[in-house]
């Protein structure tokens, strides 16, 4: 490769690269996450409590229902609609209790909602901040008034939370919030925990949450699988699990300690810091563009010479 | 070729000199057919818009995003990066004799965007709160998202600037004979005064005359925002799948996405302008502009090589390299993505091929083929949510993106014929007449 044409791949390869070539590097060289707000409210579900009565179930469309755009689903095998039969979370359901059988004798409920992250991909992803997360209470909430509908925070979830609304020509995003807007304004606790009948919904603070799931574990160390759900994975979640049955037999993924959301803004930060990055790159494009023009005209023959990037022989 | 150099200046300018009308019947037999599709695509999003997402595709709350992004925003977005390959090569590299290549460029660009940043207003559910995308208090500037929605907007504005060259060229040069002669048949059945209407189009190409000069001095600036924008949301459609750490499989996932997704949106670019450049040449007739094709194919190979070497040395990096060699579904894929792009730029490498229109041809496929899988083995086959979830698209929004590519192309067949967008011929004349 001749000197001027290493120069003409040198530029395109450095354009390629400008504000680029840093990002990943920085990002991928790790860095600690950042401890847990153990203040934050939250639920603890232990599944060995739970009897599978779906009272929670009930409650949560019962009081959340017209803020929530939720309804009731019905099951094929019932056209008298006598029954809310969700097979799984959907746009119409925020919460949903389920039956895991492992063997006849091993067998156990499992509760699904909103995790209510401390890191959460959903409000990182989301472009307009119709996500968010509350700084004190630490509640992720929705709201459908700012939602475009784009779905990002679908694909960001790695528990498949938010659910869309595929059957509607108005449609919006539903998940859990902590009844935040209905049951936890008026009474302050969250509606599934208040009616349930075991205790197997315990409503409060992050902190006085771990403390009881950590009790429960010292003292019944037998009954538990010997893990609290939540306390570290993605960084740690506000709702936690204790539960018999191994946690992913649960339909709760193995999980890493570090959050996503540390990880993609992390480079997306280091591009895009003080937008310094994209006014650098605009400035030395036009700066090279506007001296290219200048210099237009007498250089037709230097332009002959380059023209196939130096590997053709000048024709 | 010296004459075309002459002045080597922005779009309008010049544009006497280098870009022609292609003079051709506009009605076609194509024409019909891709009226066609176009017609039951469009009937499809009404649908849509009527009975919800639900009701036109398999999109699943495991599978939100589908054909539509995959396809329409990520695909379709790269494969319109020729106007930005070509203006870096022409701007920034300063090789002013391609000049002739950038009004189609930008014209498919164009095309490429605009019909991008439609199918997401149909892809997302709730279109009429994008414009918190205006509103300073909702700006999320930690999402990937965000970034993209508005520099594609951006984008879009700044081909639509860069191409209004074309257009007032055309405003000041026509004699309006097309709609006399539409006015003359018509003019009964609407209502229209045939001498006030043209009066209007006159005035119309006093104005394009006014603005032609001024529009030029400040083009350049307009012309390196272009550059700049690509540059910044073609890697940040990368970084929208860096937060999928847990559903994206690992062959794809990387912290270099977003570098990946930049490398890959100029090489797709560049042999895109390769593609158009012959494609039209075929299907209008013209000679093939082989001197400015074998230069862009020479730039493809050293991208490519580039974009193949991170690949590699992430993989092995992040000790991926037995997922990527287990000849499994992913593997399969990955194999697939990275034979094309490899087979077609080893090919190029050599001079006597980039000579050839038909190697040029096989080599720009391959490369825009194995680009495009790349896209959609992140954005779709290497997603996978968890247990239970599958999606392959359904007919209807299958037909939807068929609708809107067909769209493209309509668009672009009949602009060609309306305004000088297609290099001028030197020493040839049109083969077709009116
Ligand atoms: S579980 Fe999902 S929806 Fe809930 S806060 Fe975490 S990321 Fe958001
Ligand atoms: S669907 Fe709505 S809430 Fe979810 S990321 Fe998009 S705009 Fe945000
Ligand atoms: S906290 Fe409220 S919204 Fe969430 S599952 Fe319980 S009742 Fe439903």
């Amino acid at each position: 490769m001749s000197q001027k044409s290493r120069r003409e791949f040198l530029k395109l390869a450095g354009l390629a690269g400008a504000g680029l070539v840093a990002a990943p590097a920085v990002a991928l060289a790790g860095h600690p996450v950042a401890g847990a707000n153990d203040e934050e409210l939250g639920m603890l579900y232990d599944a060995t409590k739970c009897v599978g009565c779906k009272a929670c179930m009930s409650a949560c469309k019962r009081v959340n229902g017209d803020y929530g755009s939720l309804s009731y689903e019905q099951a094929k095998f019932d056209p008298d609609k006598l029954w809310d039969a969700p097979q799984d979370l959907t746009g119409s359901t925020r919460t949903l209790i389920k039956l895991v059988k492992d063997t006849p004798k091993e067998w156990s409920y499992v509760k699904y909602s909103c995790m209510h992250c401390q890191k959460p991909s959903c409000v990182s992803v989301c472009p307009v901040a119709a996500m968010t997360k509350d700084k004190i209470t630490g509640i992720v909430d929705y709201n459908k008034n700012t939602c475009i509908g784009c779905r990002y925070c679908q694909i960001a979830c790695a528990f498949n939370i938010p659910k869309f609304q595929w059957e509607k020509a108005i449609p919006q995003i539903v998940k859990c919030d902590l009844c935040k807007n209905t049951n936890l304004k008026q009474k302050g606790i969250s509606a599934c925990a208040e009616v349930c009948p075991t205790g197997a919904i315990m409503f409060g603070k992050r902190k006085d949450l771990l403390a009881e799931a950590k009790k429960r574990l010292a003292e019944h160390p037998k009954q538990y699988v010997n893990h609290i759900y939540g306390e570290h994975e993605l960084g740690g979640t506000n709702h936690l699990y204790l539960a018999a049955l191994q946690f992913k037999k649960l339909g709760l993924p193995e999980l890493k300690g570090e959050a996503p959301a540390e990880f993609s803004e992390k480079i997306q930060h280091t591009i895009y810091k003080g937008f310094i990055a994209p006014i650098a790159l605009y400035s030395t494009l036009c700066f090279i563009a506007v001296r290219n023009m200048k210099k237009g005209n007498g250089h037709a023959e230097e332009q002959k010479k380059t023209d196939d990037g130096g590997i053709n022989e000048p024709r | 070729m010296l004459k075309n150099r002459r002045k080597p200046m922005m779009g309008g300018s010049m544009s006497h000199d280098e870009y022609q009308i292609h003079k051709a019947k506009i009605l076609t037999p194509a024409f019909w057919v891709l009226l066609t599709l176009t017609v039951i695509g469009f009937a499809l999003i009404a649908v849509r818009f009527i009975w919800g997402i639900g009701a036109v595709s398999n999109l699943s709350d495991g599978y939100p995003w589908g054909i539509w992004i995959t396809y329409d925003v990520a695909t379709g977005t790269a494969i319109a990066c020729g106007g930005y390959a070509v203006a870096i090569l022409i701007y920034i590299r300063n090789k002013m004799h391609y000049h002739p290549l950038i009004r189609s460029a930008v014209l498919t660009s164009l095309f490429g965007y605009g019909l991008a940043g439609f199918s997401v207003m149909v892809d997302v559910g709730r279109p009429w709160n994008a414009y918190n995308f205006f509103v300073p208090s909702q700006w999320q500037a930690n999402s990937a998202m965000f970034e993209v929605a508005l520099c594609v907007m951006a984008y879009t504005t700044v081909l639509a600037i860069e191409f209004l060259p074309a257009v007032l060229t055309r405003l000041q040069e026509t004699n309006w004979s097309r709609a006399r002669s539409f006015l003359e048949k018509y003019h009964g059945r609407f209502g229209l005064d045939t001498p006030v209407v043209l009066e209007k189009l006159e005035k119309l190409g006093q104005r394009a005359l006014w603005l032609q000069p001024r529009l030029d001095k400040v083009l350049i600036f307009v012309i390196v925002l272009g550059i700049t924008l690509p540059t910044m949301h073609q890697s940040s459609l990368g970084s929208l799948l860096l937060i999928a750490s847990t559903k994206l499989y690992p062959l794809w996932h990387t912290g270099f996405l977003p570098l990946l997704f930049l490398i890959n949106c100029m090489f797709i670019g560049y042999s895109i302008a390769i593609l158009e450049s012959i494609i039209s040449s075929y299907g209008f007739k013209r000679p093939f502009e082989i001197d400015q094709l074998s230069g862009l194919a020479s730039i493809t190979p050293y991208l490519t090589s580039i974009w193949l070497c991170v690949v590699v040395g992430d993989l092995v990096w992040r000790g991926q390299v037995a997922n990527a060699l287990r000849f499994d579904f992913y593997s399969a894929f990955f194999l697939l993505e990275f034979g094309l792009v490899a087979t077609g730029s080893l090919l190029l490498f050599s001079k006597k091929r980039r000579q050839s229109p038909r190697w040029l041809f096989i080599t720009a496929v391959l490369i825009v083929l194995g680009g495009a899988l790349y896209r959609f083995n992140v954005y779709l086959i290497g997603f996978n949510p968890g247990q239970g979830w599958r999606y392959f698209p359904s007919l209807a929004e299958l037909m939807i993106t068929v609708g809107i590519v067909a769209f493209e192309i309509l668009g672009y067949q009949v602009l060609v014929k309306l305004f000088p967008v297609l290099p001028r011929l030197h020493g040839h004349e049109v083969v077709e007449k009116v």
